[in-house]
């Protein structure tokens, strides 16, 4: 009698905690149209890439690619349910099935590419790792920094790199590690450390936080390569598919020159490359299991590669970070996506 | 200190009337300078408080800065609080991201959940049955409906949008209704006759109470996906809230059992004597006389688990002190010198207003029970 | 049925199986071992449950495992180490620096606890009303924080109140403070320095030998011997004459103030005073209750006694109230010593390079390895706590034994 009415009671608990979230071999696709909603992996706060506003809704750049994969699935660009993951927990979200997609300014390493489960799809953004100091202990290159006290963040490659950097010059350096950004932020401005390390993104935004942004430089020097892209689960080739292409669609629409402004009149054009993008030609929507305009909804409505990057780290926020190796290959840039045809 | 402490006798028309103030030196005489070394002792003690006082009233208020409308206003050198910064962010730290045209769902639960709290906590009143079945299974229903919604008209708010005061609160309150069943299973099965039993419920009661709760809640948020049949995903509030309650299950387990332990033998004889059966004999006779009596200790585990709440802010969980720190660290508009000590403080205030509430309550219960048992 | 029934007889009536069935199922013995049965199934069912479904996430996801990670280059500095550390040594190395530094700050945080916690636990029933009103206060205040806030709110407080280290502050003995921290010459050995250490455990052994020789000699005599002169003497003199005779065995690093930080010479950081500090006020606030509890559980009439005895108040809770009062204390105080041990690992939140910190967050974030990584971090903390509990119940019972 006891024992049954135990199990009832578990099967119950089990029922009502758990959400089946449909078995793998199901594919992503199909969980994320059954569910009518793409469930995203985002920093937990920072600024630019993924930030709570004021009203609790999330912007940044990571955030705005989620919006593009779901309008490109879903048609519809506001059916994302965002979830704020620590470092520590990306991995697992996505491994685990709790997210279709980390999009959360994640470094691109073999390591995490091939025994961590996850694919990578892309770069998003062409990151490097520098350096913040206070401007009046007078220091111009990363070279002079021997010695000094290093305020970083657990959890990512940052704390790796700095390492090997110190090491590679034969410099001596004291670290002090924090488990999030807040305190690392707080100790760095309260004079714990000389330099605040992190991706150079991550530098100007926290540089912004600090109140006295001009009393604090960022040095030219980039001590790493810090590719961060969207990643999803190892073992479903077309979700990875979708993903990647709906970032190339985003930089090819760019070089094209189709925004979400232009982009009702440019169904009209009679460049084939465009009409081909747009879904006008062809059945490339097909091949990745979507309707054709799969490109042309997540252009709609969030825009291409140049217009997400202006709004939320370059000239229209408040981090105005320049494109650098971010612009278009075609003016001296890193972004050169694969053409669609 | 107040001349109502001196012993003055009156009303004794016998005796010679002592001017009150003479009551007053004695009491003194007595207990603060009864020797060289009390006296120096009162003075530095004294020289202590006016120090601490003082420094409290200049930064909260002569120092303080108390209109403003970003960290501009106070980031003059020497300000003490800045209280602008708490009467914009209120909001947030109470609510987090949850919707403002929803608010009031968070508003009524507060609500039915002090009514239902102050049913279950304040003695002798009439209805008690109703009152706990009211706690322990209609509100928490109606809480679970109120607060995600998704039904009966209710727009959805996804657990990612709570925050602040309201998950600090959830996370409690949960996690002490929840921790009381598993804390009576395994005190029970840590007294059994039945070694399998016993074992099981000491192993898993030291194992708890021996590892951080920061590590359990680790093991929540990075192991336990990884536990799950594939396709299976918990919410991560819902994570924290398991860690939480088996953490404190096993805690409270040992209150429990110290209650159990207390009762004395000849109960546990008369029950078996009637014929009652293990889980009648527990329900009836045992269980009703052991938490009576260790009711202070489990109000202090809950005082104890709610200072623990403070911790999922390490999982990414934003509970009142994650939200506060989250605005003093990544808010530009509102920075200034003196806005982390003020988000400190004013989280400080708040925590200590519910675990100071909750130990003086203990207390009183605790002077009430051996009043009982001294009749 | 007929008690004088034969079993033959029982076996032959009809339906007697059931009987025996409903007999079995309504015994006490046999319904245990049944339900221990089921609970066994249900535990190994659990495991093999946890373990398959482990082993086919990981599989299916290509995660490594194993503890072959532990061999593996670190790659990455730690601000403390208590151990010899570079950053060319393995992950296992790195555990070990994380948990020499969890180990450090337990063991100073339980001791200071234990200081201050006494000294408010009597306050807190000194005669003196404003003494006793201001350990209340202590008590009540300290409580019913949390100690990560607290924590946040020490750090931050140490960290503004200190100097940038180029307006540091200057002490003698070319010792600096300032926000990086206090940093101290440090000795280095030179030839010699093995009888300066022997000269050392002498003296120690002496002074050890003497405290044992004055409690024989207070308990046989009721006089209590001056021997606390003594004991500074040889504590202080023993190593000062071995200094001279070996020939100044060792040699000072002084820090020297560089561009950035305060270089060479030992430093203690400001991360590990905070955390200490905070987690000494926030247990002793715990520890002066079980001290006061424990105290008024002793009768009065000892105190009388002592009195009576001619024993000034302070003997009189040193050789009489307080031993007795530990039996009372002991237990509880066990339990805050477990708490601080296990409250050690907030270090994680202020950077203050502990177990969790350097393990359960650099490590793994760099191995990915959660299930390994969290394991051994539990695992440790069990032994901790174990080793714990068991040291104080020695000391308890060794407590209990006194009584005659």
């Amino acid at each position: 009698m006891i024992p049954s009415l135990k199990a009832v009671v578990v099967t119950a608990a089990a029922a009502m905690l758990a959400t089946p979230t449909a078995a793998f071999s199901q594919g992503t696709l199909q969980k994320v149209r059954d569910r009518g909603q793409l469930v995203c992996g985002v920093n937990t706060g920072i600024a630019g890439f993924s930030a709570p506003d004021d009203k609790g809704n999330w912007t940044g750049l990571d955030v705005d690619f989620c919006r593009s994969v779901a309008a490109a699935v879903l048609k519809d660009a506001g059916k994302v349910k965002f979830v704020p993951l620590t470092a520590k927990e990306r991995f697992t979200a996505l491994q685990s099935g709790e997210i279709d997609l980390l999009s959360r300014n994640t470094t691109w390493t073999m390591s995490r590419d091939t025994s961590a489960g996850m694919t990578f799809t892309g770069v998003l953004y062409y990151d490097g790792q520098g350096f913040m100091v206070k401007k009046d202990l007078k220091v111009a290159a990363a070279k002079e920094l021997s010695g000094a006290s290093v305020c970083v963040q657990t959890g990512t490659t940052t704390e790796l790199n700095v390492a090997d950097y110190f090491r590679r010059n034969g410099l001596d350096y004291k670290p002090v590690v924090f488990e999030k950004l807040p305190e690392t932020i707080a100790a760095y401005n309260a004079g714990r450390c000389d330099v605040f390390t992190s991706d150079v993104s991550q530098l100007y935004g926290v540089r912004l936080t600090l109140g006295n942004s001009e009393e604090h430089v960022v040095l030219p020097d980039v001590i790493s390569k810090e590719p961060l892209g969207p990643a999803v689960r190892q073992g479903d080739a077309q979700w990875a598919n979708i993903v990647r292409w709906v970032l190339f669609a985003m930089i090819n629409a760019e070089e094209a020159g189709i925004s979400s402004k232009n982009v009702d009149q440019m169904l009209e054009s009679t460049n084939p490359d465009i009409l081909r993008l747009l879904g006008k030609e062809g059945e490339f929507g097909k091949g990745i299991g979507l309707d054709n305009d799969w490109a042309l909804q997540a252009l709609k409505q969030v825009g291409n590669y140049g217009e997400m990057f202006e709004r939320n780290v370059g000239q229209g926020s408040r981090l105005k970070i320049g494109r650098g190796l971010n612009a278009l290959w075609t003016e001296g840039g890193l972004q050169y996506a694969p053409p669609i045809r | 200190m107040g001349t109502d402490m001196g012993t003055t006798p009156t009303g004794r028309a016998h005796q010679p009337p002592p001017s009150p103030d003479a009551g007053v030196v004695a009491w003194a005489r007595k207990h603060l300078f009864s020797s060289p070394f009390n006296t120096l002792a009162t003075f530095a003690g004294l020289w202590i408080a006016w120090y601490l006082a003082s420094a409290i009233v200049d930064w909260a208020v002569l120092r303080a800065v108390f209109t403003g409308e970003d960290g501009r206003a106070c980031s003059k050198p020497g300000t003490g609080a800045c209280w602008p910064f708490i009467a914009h962010k209120l909001d947030l730290f109470i609510y987090g991201r949850y919707p403002e045209s929803e608010m009031w769902r968070v508003d009524l639960m507060f609500v039915l959940t002090a009514i239902g709290l102050a049913g279950v906590t304040i003695p002798d009143l009439p209805g008690r049955r109703w009152q706990v079945v009211y706690t322990f299974l209609i509100l928490p229903v109606v809480g679970y409906v109120l607060l995600s919604g998704g039904v009966l008209g209710l727009p959805l708010v996804e657990t990612e949008r709570w925050g602040g005061l309201l998950v600090t609160l959830v996370v409690a309150i949960v996690g002490i209704v929840a921790s009381f069943p598993i804390a009576i299973l395994l005190a029970l099965a840590r007294r059994s006759d039945l070694p399998v039993v016993r074992w099981t419920a000491i192993g898993f009661i030291e194992l708890v109470r021996g590892v951080p709760l920061i590590t359990m809640l680790f093991m929540a948020s990075v192991m336990l996906p990884l536990f799950l049949p594939s396709g299976v995903t918990v919410d991560k509030l819902m994570r924290a809230l398991i860690g939480v309650a088996v953490f404190s299950g096993a805690y409270l387990a040992e209150v429990i059992r110290g209650g159990l332990q207390a009762i004395p033998r000849g109960q546990y004889e008369a029950a078996d004597a009637l014929g009652l059966t293990y889980w009648q004999k527990m329900r009836l006779i045992v269980l009703p006389q052991a938490l009576t009596l260790v009711i202070p200790g489990i109000v202090n585990s809950s005082i104890a688990l709610f200072k623990d709440t403070s911790l999922v802010l390490i999982i990414g969980l934003f509970d009142l002190l994650g939200i506060v720190q989250q605005s003093i660290a990544s808010d530009a508009k509102w920075f200034s010198p003196s806005t982390p000590m003020t988000g400190y403080v004013f989280a400080g205030a708040i925590f200590w207003a519910f675990c100071f509430g909750m130990s003086r309550y203990s207390q009183a219960l605790e002077r009430r029970l051996s009043k009982g048992q001294r009749r | 049925m007929a008690r004088g029934e034969s079993d033959a007889a029982r076996e032959a009536r009809p339906g007697a199986w059931r009987e025996r069935l409903a007999s079995l199922v309504f015994d006490p013995r046999v319904r245990g071992i049944a339900l221990q049965a089921v609970l066994v199934v249900a535990i190994v069912a659990f495991a093999y449950e946890i373990v398959s479904n482990v082993t086919d996430n990981l599989a299916r996801q290509q995660i490594a495992s194993g503890f072959g990670f532990l061999e593996r280059t670190a790659g990455f500095d730690i601000s403390q180490r208590l151990i010899a550390y570079s950053n060319t040594m393995t992950y296992g190395r790195a555990f070990l620096v994380g948990l020499t530094n969890t180990l450090l700050v337990a063991g100073l945080g339980i001791v200071l606890a234990t200081f201050i916690g006494f000294a408010v636990g009597i306050a807190r029933l000194s005669s003196n009303a404003v003494i006793s009103s201001l350990a209340a206060i202590y008590i009540e205040v300290l409580r019913n924080i949390p100690p990560l806030l607290m924590l946040f709110a020490i750090y931050f407080a140490v960290l503004k109140g200190l100097p940038d280290p180029r307006n540091s502050v200057v002490l003698p003995f070319s010792s600096y403070i300032n926000v990086r921290g206090l940093t101290v010459p440090k000795p280095l050995m030179a030839p010699g320095f093995d009888a300066f250490a022997i000269a050392v455990l002498i003296g120690l052994g002496l002074v050890a030998a003497l405290a044992i020789w004055s409690r024989r000699h207070r308990l046989a005599t009721g006089r209590t011997a001056p021997v606390v002169p003594l004991a500074v003497a040889i504590l202080l003199g023993a190593p000062a004459a071995a200094y001279a005779v070996a020939g100044m065995p060792f040699t000072f690093e002084a820090p020297t103030l560089g561009r950035f930080n305060v270089t060479g010479g030992l430093t203690l950081l400001p991360e590990l005073v905070a955390l200490t500090t905070g987690l000494t006020l926030y247990t002793a606030a715990f520890i002066a209750e079980n001290v006061r509890s424990g105290i008024e559980g002793v009768p009065k009439g000892q105190t009388e006694a002592a009195a009576a005895l001619g024993l000034s108040r302070a003997q009189a809770m040193r050789l009489v109230i307080v031993p007795q009062a530990l039996r009372i204390i002991v237990p509880p105080l066990t339990n805050q010593y477990l708490n601080l041990t296990k409250n050690s690992s907030l270090a994680v939140a202020i950077g203050y390079p502990d177990l969790v910190s350097v393990f359960s967050g650099t490590i793994l974030n760099q191995t990915n390895q959660a299930i390994e990584v969290i394991l051994i971090t539990m695992a440790v903390y069990l032994v901790l706590s174990i080793a714990t509990s068991l040291l104080m119940n020695w000391f308890n019972a060794r407590m209990a034994l006194v009584e005659r």
